[in-house]
């Protein structure tokens, strides 16, 4: 078989290991759509005032945080879980026995990544517009800008988290990666709004990539004015691009330097 | 008789530790052969040359034909190898793992036919996370064979079996050596080493101690018999050159000729073995890793 045939199979198999286990398929690719959910009911009083002056609803305002931390979730978080615990229990080393290329494998944890992401995203979205009725944006060049932001978020999410899995083993990974997670989620402005964030802090947050996500994000699902909300006053999309595409280099050049096959002490 | 593995001069060193010290070893083409050590005696660190995933520091090696550090992919599609540690793919069937795994290799086995090889045919839809210590031990093996390999690497395959798996994994691997499958195994049970080997070598502090057949090594054939008995209610024995000559005298002077609880024994594998690695067990136990 060739290599994409291969990596083809091995993201039949991932999607096969993904949606098998609960806990995965509960925490990161559902729980997105049930935050959304949830705080478009929880916050719906106080979005009245707005949403009658014709701003916006507490479903479009959350939207852009929640399709951000989805991407994080399917790519970054499972990545980092996952690759741990494959290098811990020796299947890395397994299919390191086997003949098969190693882009096969990759090829495999890219497609189930983009699948789940993409599926995940076309959920989000279809429950802000048909539940809770958020305007979607009718411009070709406010979509063409979530797919770049979105294939960005997703392409830096997987490789900084394969990048991450080598930080520690199976048993304290999850803590070592979703503590953190959900700090970056909190100061970039996902689940509490960018600008009640301390200027500080929202240097921090500018520092990591998921901030560059939800600003792009917004860009797309929030009017115009929303903009002077902003660090800049502006949606600054070139940028938003730029830091992308960086931490994407840096995550894919931490990838294939410091990728192993096997775990610490067993060679 | 064409050699399947060769190694001459191995050496691997860790820090001021030499793992590996000069090995010299031929195995044979459709052989079964033990790799016997105590921990730390070189055991891992040698199969993991050989398999790829370790880096020498000296000497020449030679698997199938290929020398298998950096040795190409393609190379792994006639090996096959059982993992010491076994775990992963929980939430796949063996008959998933199995036929994803087949697909890697040029000219794979048929899942079917390795599935029931195996003894999986019950489980070949269940959860892996499901089976027994045994069933999954022997998926391992599976998955090791699928791809058809010319030799296989079982690294200590049966620990922690009851002695009924044990036996049918037995009937296994005779069954892949029966087909001409080349295998090197590495065990601490003797019994498994005496039971399926054609040839069993005994390694300690990184070098080869002892080479031969199982019912030969270290002398064991010229070793003096044991014969025993009992006598007015005692054990006797008596350590003899000629055993079947002191049966003889036995049975003439007992009653009937019959004579009461009769053993005649020549040193086990196992005292062979440890009588063997002794003089190294000291260096040994202060060594780091294996």
């Amino acid at each position: 078989m060739t290599t994409a045939a291969l990596g083809w199979d091995r993201t039949v198999l991932e999607l096969k290991m993904y949606s098998r286990e609960k806990e995965s398929v509960v925490f990161s690719f559902l729980f997105p759509i049930m935050l959304l959910t949830l705080f478009s009911v929880i916050f719906a009083a106080q979005f009245e005032e707005s949403v009658s002056e014709g701003g916006m609803s507490a479903g479009q305002f959350f939207l852009p945080g929640m399709l951000s931390a989805g991407v994080l979730l399917t790519s970054f978080q499972t990545m980092a879980l996952s690759v741990a615990t494959e290098r811990d229990d020796g299947s890395l080393k397994r299919l390191r026995a086997t003949p098969m290329p190693s882009t096969a494998y990759f090829l495999g944890k890219v497609g189930l990544v983009g699948i789940t992401s993409l599926v995940q995203a076309a959920l989000l979205l279809l429950v802000a517009e048909l539940v809770f009725g958020v305007d979607m944006p009718t411009e070709a060049d406010a979509w063409a800008f979530f797919v770049v932001v979105f294939v960005l978020g997703v392409f830096s999410g997987t490789v900084l988290g394969i990048a991450c899995s080598s930080l520690s083993t199976s048993r304290s990974i999850g803590a070592v990666v979703i503590g953190p997670m959900i700090v970056l989620q909190f100061i970039s402005g996902v689940y509490i709004a960018f600008d009640n964030v301390p200027t500080w802090l929202q240097y921090v947050a500018s520092l990591f990539p998921l901030k560059w996500i939800a600003q792009g994000m917004r860009s797309v699902f929030f009017p115009p004015e929303m903009a002077a909300a902003e660090m800049s006053g502006a949606w600054e999309r070139g940028l938003v691009v730029l830091v992308l595409v960086a931490w994407g280099i840096v995550g894919l050049l931490l990838c294939v330097t410091t990728f192993k096959w096997y775990k610490r002490g067993t060679t | 008789m064409t050699t399947a593995i060769t190694i001459r001069g191995l050496a691997k060193q860790y820090g001021d530790h030499r793992a590996v010290d000069g090995l010299d070893l031929d195995i044979h083409e459709g052989e079964v052969f033990a790799l016997l050590g105590p921990n730390g005696a070189g055991k891992t660190t040698t199969v993991e040359i050989l398999e790829g995933f370790r880096s020498r520091d000296g000497g020449e090696v030679t698997v199938l034909g290929t020398d298998p550090q950096g040795a190409p992919r393609r190379w792994r599609n006639r090996i096959g190898i059982v993992l010491q540690t076994t775990g992963g793919l929980d939430l796949l069937t063996p008959r998933e793992a199995l036929a994803s795994t087949a697909k890697v290799y040029r000219d794979p086995r048929d899942v079917d036919e390795v599935v029931s090889a195996v003894g999986l045919s019950d489980k070949a839809d269940a959860r892996i996370v499901g089976l027994s210590g045994g069933q999954r031990r022997r998926l391992d093996v599976g998955l090791g064979i699928v791809g058809r390999p010319e030799l296989l690497f079982l690294d200590e395959p049966t620990t922690g079996f009851d002695p009924q798996a044990r036996r049918d994994f037995w009937d296994l691997i005779r069954s892949l050596a029966d087909d001409g499958t080349t295998i090197l195994l590495t065990t601490h049970y003797l019994d498994e080493a005496e039971q399926l080997a054609d040839r069993v070598g005994v390694i300690a502090a990184g070098r080869l101690l002892a080479l031969d057949t199982p019912t030969a090594l270290g002398g064991r054939q010229g070793e003096e018999a044991t014969v025993s008995w009992e006598e007015a209610g005692e054990r006797r024995w008596v350590r003899t050159a000629t055993p079947t000559a002191e049966v003889a005298r036995l049975a003439a002077r007992s009653p009937g000729g019959e004579v009461p609880e009769l053993t005649v024994t020549r040193p086990s594998l196992e005292d062979t073995y440890l009588t063997l690695i002794a003089p190294h067990l000291a260096d040994d136990t202060t060594a780091a890793g294996s």
